[in-house]
């Protein structure tokens, strides 16, 4: 066991007990809050293998804005603040489901350790300097391409959000 | 120095829990957060590939940061509907017919 092996597992244990609480909570809100631990422990994980650059963004966009788009749209939709076992599926469904999320897990588990899993690697020192080399480099054109992405985005989610709700009996083909 | 087994292992938590919540949640928001736990595990992967092999494109970073943006993109959007179908039919609860 190295430093880095022993960092990574107890930041990754709380990251996976976080992240299996978020499925599983019956508190709305508190699905969302486990939602900001899990994302936050991640960019703990990126930090410790050396993705600083990685790191902050996480925290800036996925803990300060995602967590915040999720909070704002539970309050938004009323949701109940104590606990609701009617957000969770039926027992057979919930079985179902628990079976189907085991086989993805052993499924990637039994691709991805086989292949890489025993090795002992070094990882990359951070180097912010050569990311922004690459990313202002060779990646520019998709790197615009992603902000206009972003620009349709938003235009397309104010659109869908001041769009007036439809009368029950109209013909929606001609309104689409 | 790290064994590569430690992230891994988080990987395929990290998407198994994100199908689970997908398939085992009826309030719409939930549904979206399992999906970004199984966004976050393919960052993951990308991260560690990216922090144990000698690339000089840093694709594996250069993609997590890519990702993050379209995950916020469609975060929004996926918001905004949600927020529709929430004034169109009162309940945001995915196992009922619309009405």
């Amino acid at each position: 066991m190295t430093t880095l092996d022993i960092l990574f597992g107890a930041v990754g244990l709380i990251t996976a007990a976080s992240a299996v609480l978020a499925v599983t909570t019956q508190h709305l809100v508190h699905a969302a809050l486990w939602l900001v631990v899990t994302l936050g422990t991640l960019a703990g994980c990126y930090l410790i293998l050396g993705a600083e650059l990685v790191a902050l963004v996480q925290l800036l966009v996925y803990v300060g804005a995602v967590v915040v788009l999720v909070l704002f749209a539970l309050m938004l939709t009323r949701a109940p603040m104590g606990r609701s076992p009617e957000h969770s599926s039926s027992a057979v469904q919930r079985a179902a489901a628990a079976v189907i999320g085991a086989g993805t897990t052993a499924l990637f588990a039994s691709v991805l350790l086989p292949a890489l899993g025993g090795e002992l690697r070094a990882t990359r020192v951070a180097d912010t300097k050569g990311i922004a080399t690459q990313l202002f480099g060779s990646w520019v054109w998709p790197f615009e391409l992603l902000s206009l992405l972003l620009l349709v985005a938003l235009i397309a989610a104010l659109a869908v959000s001041r769009m007036p709700s439809m009368p029950k009996t109209s013909a929606e083909g001609e309104s689409a | 120095m790290i064994h590569l087994w430690l992230p891994l292992t988080l990987v395929c938590v990290l998407a198994g829990a994100g199908a689970y919540g997908v398939m085992a949640r009826r309030n719409a928001v939930l549904v979206l957060i399992g999906v970004e736990l199984i966004l976050n595990s393919a960052n993951l992967l990308f991260v560690t590939m990216g922090s144990v092999l000698d690339d000089k494109l840093r694709t594996g970073q250069v993609l997590t940061l890519f990702l993050i943006t379209i995950a916020a993109a469609e975060m929004g959007v996926a918001l905004a509907v949600i927020l529709a179908l929430f004034r169109d039919r009162g309940h945001i609860d995915l196992s009922e017919p619309g009405s």
